[in-house]
């Protein structure tokens, strides 16, 4: 990635700056009055807040009546994001280097194929997936959504490390072949090694994409026990008799929270993604 | 150990690189497969440490036949021509590696790791990782990775080929050096003549996936079998002249020049002759004077090259001790000593 530029004498960044900061601002400004408005009241048709307040945040330690406590929403969330990293990390790991190494019959064909399904919209799945899971007994269940967003999901992972396994040289595996390493182990401690920053970047993807995530679990795990924020966050809006802007901005607030502490200390993982294989 | 490949053929689905190979590696030889890109010498390589299966013929370490045994169970040391060391390893780790996938105790692993970089110098240099060490340091550690479970065989696919001219130099003679004091048994896979002819006990030259002669780097330099190995081995290379055999004797395409055949006086005439002649037999000292024009002059410090074009076009080559008389453009008259001439018959076999 580019180094921080210098500042050039002959170029001044500020017009540039004022240029940036003027066409953010309606972002910026949209953002802060997500975070004032849950922590002020403001008089109605005013954009001035005219008294400090926690009552928008009381969700945090009160649980409404019919809802799911916040903080068991907040574990189902991680379970669910976590569980999908796990999975498209372990498979696509795995399955990435075996369509880049080994010899598979119809090498083309399947991965012709994952590429269809990684096209393949989800949503117009949702109806045979609902009724799948219904007959094997994983409906509204986390193992369930997990393991189905996960597929939905696998596609580009294979792509994805198929492709920086094909940057690790050949002769690493052969000279730990003659060294008197199983393939697994070469797999494992001499190639794995080699595609970290991948591994990293689409554990991290996966992790976002998981977080965010609201069709599938709204469709396919609705029950109070087994929701994650996405659909809590849906289901303030839809409650129709408690309407509360206020705590809707709290709890949206409270849900990218974690996204962006990832994005603060991983976004140089993240970037990888986009970048290729081993560099020495 | 010895080597043995007894009818060894490789090929790659129609493709045949290698067709009934016999190759023979008596035990603390080291053996140069030499020959152009190509020509099946890596492959012969990957077949004996077990990388590519033969697809007929066997492969006998001493008495063991391990055609059919994987890689992990033969016991060879590669080292490869990037020297594929572990990227995220440290030095220690990769020389340790063979010995850790054995589940060796640490502590032997560590002490036999000392004794080996000790052996090729690069005891100081155990911490760091591949990325920090020079080409010479990095092709070090991959000898030493290769060596330190005292393998049957030591395999070298063109080991100096990345390496800068000095550092070649000096590990040209490193690599001798440990091959002789553990006396393992080696074959060098290499396309540069002089690595082949400086390190080796014996040389097997390939061409399109056949041995064409095995012999001393001195035999084969002075007593080519064919055409393509006297082209082969010698740096500046030996010069080729066309003609036919009449009367006993060689004559040029243009019939300008003649050279007696000496033993080979009964070959019959008007049959096509190739003569090759070696720069150091061309010169001011010779028997048989021949004219030509300087097309090509350069100084090496100790001796100088010259190309002389002669009359019918052909070029002969001469290294000369260092002069200043002749230039560019001169037409010269210089002598070749018939002796010394290979004569090769129209199919490039030596007569």
């Amino acid at each position: 990635m580019a180094d921080k530029t210098e500042t050039s004498v002959n170029f001044s960044s500020v017009p540039v700056m004022l240029l940036l900061t003027l066409v953010s601002l309606p972002l910026v400004l949209m953002y802060a009055y997500l975070f004032i408005d849950t922590i002020t009241n403001s008089e109605a048709g005013s954009l001035i807040p005219n008294e400090l307040t926690l009552e928008h945040w009381r969700f945090l330690w009160e649980t409404r009546p019919g809802k799911a406590s916040i903080w068991l929403v907040t574990l189902n969330t991680f379970i669910f994001a976590g569980g999908i990293t796990a999975v498209i990390l372990i498979v696509s790991s795995m399955a990435g280097y075996v369509l880049s190494r080994l010899n598979v019959p119809a090498r083309g064909l399947l991965l012709a194929g994952v590429m269809v399904l990684h096209a393949f919209p989800s949503v117009t799945l949702i109806i045979s997936i609902f009724i799948v899971l219904q007959y094997v007994g994983l409906y509204n269940s986390l193992i369930g959504v997990i393991l189905v967003k996960a597929a939905i999901d696998m596609p580009l992972g294979i792509w994805l490390m198929k492709g920086f396994y094909d940057t690790v040289p050949w002769e690493i595996e052969m000279a730990g072949l003659v060294d008197g390493a199983s393939r697994f182990t070469v797999w494992r401690r001499l190639v794995l090694p080699q595609i970290k920053p991948a591994i990293m970047a689409l554990g991290l993807f996966s992790f976002l994409t998981g977080w965010s995530e609201f069709i599938l679990p709204q469709v396919l795990a609705p029950g109070s026990q087994v929701q994650v924020l996405s659909v809590y966050l849906a289901s303030l809006i839809a409650d129709d008799n408690n309407f509360d802007f206020a705590t809707f901005k709290a709890v949206g607030v409270f849900y990218v929270v974690p996204v962006l502490i990832l994005y603060v200390f991983f976004q140089k993982h993240l970037m990888n993604i986009y970048g290729g294989g081993t560099k020495g | 150990m010895r080597i043995l490949l007894d009818k060894f053929s490789k090929s790659f689905g129609n493709t045949k690189v290698i067709e009934a190979m016999d190759l023979e590696v008596g035990s603390g030889e080291m053996l140069a497969l030499l020959g152009p890109s190509g020509c099946g010498k890596s492959t012969t390589l990957f077949a004996i440490c077990g990388i590519h299966r033969p697809t007929s013929g066997r492969i006998l370490f001493g008495e063991r036949d391990v055609t059919s045994l994987p890689s992990q169970e033969r016991n060879v040391g590669v080292v490869f021509q990037s020297y594929a060391l572990y990227p995220h390893m440290t030095v220690e780790e990769n020389i340790g590696f063979p010995l850790t996938v054995r589940r060796l105790p640490a502590g032997d692993i560590k002490k036999r790791v000392a004794d080996i970089s000790a052996l090729v110098h690069i005891d100081k240099l155990l911490g760091r990782r591949p990325a920090q060490l020079s080409g010479g340091q990095q092709q070090r550690v991959a000898l030493a990775r290769a060596l330190i479970r005292r393998p049957d065989v030591l395999l070298l696919d063109e080991p100096l080929a990345n390496l800068d001219a000095k550092l070649r130099l000096e590990m040209r003679s490193e690599i001798r050096r440990l091959q002789k004091e553990t006396g393992i048994t080696a074959i060098l896979v290499t396309h540069d003549q002089v690595e082949a002819m400086s390190m080796c006990d014996r040389i097997a030259i390939m061409k399109e996936g056949e041995i064409v002669q095995i012999a001393t780097p001195s035999e084969m330099y002075n007593d080519p079998r064919t055409a393509f190995v006297a082209g082969f081995l010698g740096n500046p290379p030996i010069s080729f002249l066309k003609g036919k055999a009449l009367g006993g004797a060689f004559v040029s395409g243009d019939g300008n020049f003649r050279l007696p055949l000496g033993s080979l006086r009964n070959v019959g005439d008007g049959r096509a002759l190739t003569i090759g002649i070696r720069p150091e037999h061309f010169g001011p000292s010779g028997d048989l004077a021949i004219e030509g024009k300087v097309a090509f002059a350069e100084t090496q410090g100790r001796e100088n090259l010259y190309d002389v074009v002669l009359a019918d076009g052909s070029v002969l080559r001469s290294i000369q001790p260092v002069r200043d008389d002749v230039k560019l453009g001169d037409c010269v008259r210089w002598n070749l000593s018939s002796e010394a001439a290979f004569v090769f018959a129209e199919d490039g076999r030596r007569l």
